[in-house]
């Protein structure tokens, strides 16, 4: 009796209030995109690094002949010099930051070269003697890239220290300020819905008022009279919260899966299994808004 | 079953009291009119009772319990042992005759078999079998205000309020709702009403507690209306 009872209390609450629970749906619905599409983008973020960070290494160039830098002042490098570098990148105080060390020679560079650009015209007069001698460094933790630089630039022999991963940076960087823009929505969109699903539940006690204040006399206990107005909230939000998902679900699957993964194939894009991981969290803020609403509205609109 | 040690209510600080030192008791299956002007603390005595208000000072026991010192979640359950009438009805317009009535068993989470059951028996009891489909505005005042009885006793309270419950009703259609509050009152139910309708106070001949501006100025078994008739 007593759940019939609450089911049919909702029901007419939802009825009575159409608009402004479809209103409450919607935002919902848009705040919780934003947050997933912010989530959604970060693990992007984080799986790119994953990818790519395996595979930056820092380029150690080492003098030429004909290098004008100054720490190419005494010509090519010498079979003491390298030695010389090899030794500090494998000394102890580095040995937490470099997990692998090999040497580019002159020929590595020449065959990476060739096999990269071969066919075209001017690369056929290009000479063994023309390449560049390398170290390639391996980092354990490739954001540390500064600590190794800093150890090896400026010594003799060493022309410049190229950081692969700076390559990637600026790609980083819209990332994350497109991440920072759709939580800034996200954050607004939120504030907007508490405050139309508080106004909901506002206006909904007070159409109710005399129903309310009727169970109230007649002994109903304070959670039996809330409980239809809190669920009405949650029931919206849940509502915004599963059309959120299933927008976000739709765009990964046409635009990410569909054409972005089609298009450009070196990147490993996030997928529909991500979205799945995402949706507990943003049901979890759906009901959390109801929750917060509910408390903040009730305890002050149907006092027993 | 009621009693009311030394009570005093006042609404705003520095205003005249509502209520002023009132001590009464109220036996079990008493029925006492409440009489006095409007404005002389007639409403503010029942509304301690059911625990709308709390007294400024002094204490009030309903049931053998002190409501100063019940938590306010445990007032539902004091609620349920009070049935309350008013002037004015007080019935949802959009429900049935049966569902104002069955409002009352299903808030308090009454199987349903037993609201079944008990509902249209106590409908039967306040005379309105067979319009349990009826919605308010088809009923008559009179009718209107029995559903409202119905409502407030189906639930078998040990105590009745009853606030004017005839104040909007005709001599004929008032006499018929005292009978049924008269046959409540002799299942054990105890009864208090607020009124100033004196004949019905003349006519019943019960216990007549008078308030004059917040005071008690009168305790009269088998009263009258006016004292000085």
């Amino acid at each position: 009796m007593r759940v019939r009872f609450v089911l049919s209390q909702i029901g007419n609450g939802l009825r009575r209030n159409m608009a402004m629970a479809t209103s409450v749906v919607l935002v919902t619905f848009i705040s919780l995109t934003f947050v997933g599409a912010a989530i959604l983008l970060q693990m992007q973020v984080a799986n790119m690094k994953d990818d790519w960070y395996d595979k930056v290494e820092v380029s150690i160039f080492l003098c030429p002949v004909d290098s004008f830098a100054p720490t190419c002042a005494g010509g090519e490098v010498t079979e003491d010099q390298v030695q010389e570098i090899q030794a500090v990148l494998g000394s102890e105080a580095l040995s937490d930051y470099v997990d692998e060390i090999y040497i580019e020679t002159q020929e590595d560079a020449f065959a990476a070269f060739q096999e990269q650009f071969g066919e075209q015209d001017w690369a056929q007069r290009i000479t063994v003697d023309q390449m560049q001698m390398s170290l390639r460094v391996k980092l354990v933790d490739p954001e540390l890239y500064q600590v190794v630089a800093d150890e090896v630039a400026g010594r003799d022999g060493v022309e410049e220290v190229v950081d692969q991963r700076t390559i990637l940076e600026p790609l980083f960087l819209i990332l994350n300020r497109t991440t920072v823009m759709a939580a800034g929505l996200a954050a607004l969109m939120i504030i907007t819905a508490i405050l139309l699903i508080t106004t909901t539940i506002r206006l909904s006690a007070m159409s109710r008022s005399r129903e309310t204040s009727i169970m109230r006399l007649v002994g109903a206990s304070n959670l039996f009279i809330q409980l239809p107005f809190m669920l009405e909230g949650a029931i919206a939000a849940l509502l915004g919260a599963l059309l959120a998902i299933g927008g976000l679900w739709l765009g990964v699957r046409y635009i990410v899966e569909d054409w972005l993964a089609g298009t450009v194939q070196w990147v490993n894009f996030v997928s529909t299994s991500d979205v799945w991981l995402v949706a507990p969290i943003l049901i979890g803020i759906g009901i959390a808004l109801a929750a917060i609403s509910s408390l903040v509205t009730l305890s002050r609109y149907t006092k027993v | 079953m009621i009693r009311l040690e030394k009570v005093s209510k006042v609404y705003a600080r520095g205003a005249r009291p509502a209520l002023d030192r009132i001590s009464m008791e109220v036996e079990r299956g008493e029925f006492v009119f409440l009489v006095g002007a409007s404005g002389s603390g007639k409403s503010t005595f029942l509304r301690l009772v059911l625990r709308e208000e709390r007294p400024t000072s002094g204490s009030v026991f309903v049931a053998g319990r002190d409501l100063s010192r019940i938590s306010q979640w445990k007032v539902p359950y004091l609620r349920r042992q009070i049935g309350t009438v008013f002037q004015d009805f007080r019935l949802l317009n959009n429900k049935t005759v049966f569902d104002n009535v069955a409002i009352a068993l299903q808030v308090i989470g009454k199987p349903r078999h037993h609201v079944m059951t008990t509902v249209p028996e106590t409908l039967e009891m306040v005379g309105l079998a067979g319009k349990e489909k009826r919605l308010p505005h088809e009923l008559s005042g009179g009718e209107q205000q029995r559903v409202a009885i119905a409502r407030a006793f189906v639930n078998r309270p040990a105590i009745l309020l009853a606030d004017e419950p005839t104040g909007n009703l005709d001599p004929t259609t008032s006499v018929g709702i005292m009978r049924l509050l008269d046959r409540i009152n002799r299942t054990g139910t105890t009864i208090v009403m607020a009124t100033h309708d004196d004949e019905i106070v003349d006519q019943m001949r019960k216990r007549v507690v008078e308030l004059v501006d917040g005071q008690m100025v009168r305790d009269q078994a088998r009263g009258v209306y006016g004292a000085e008739r």
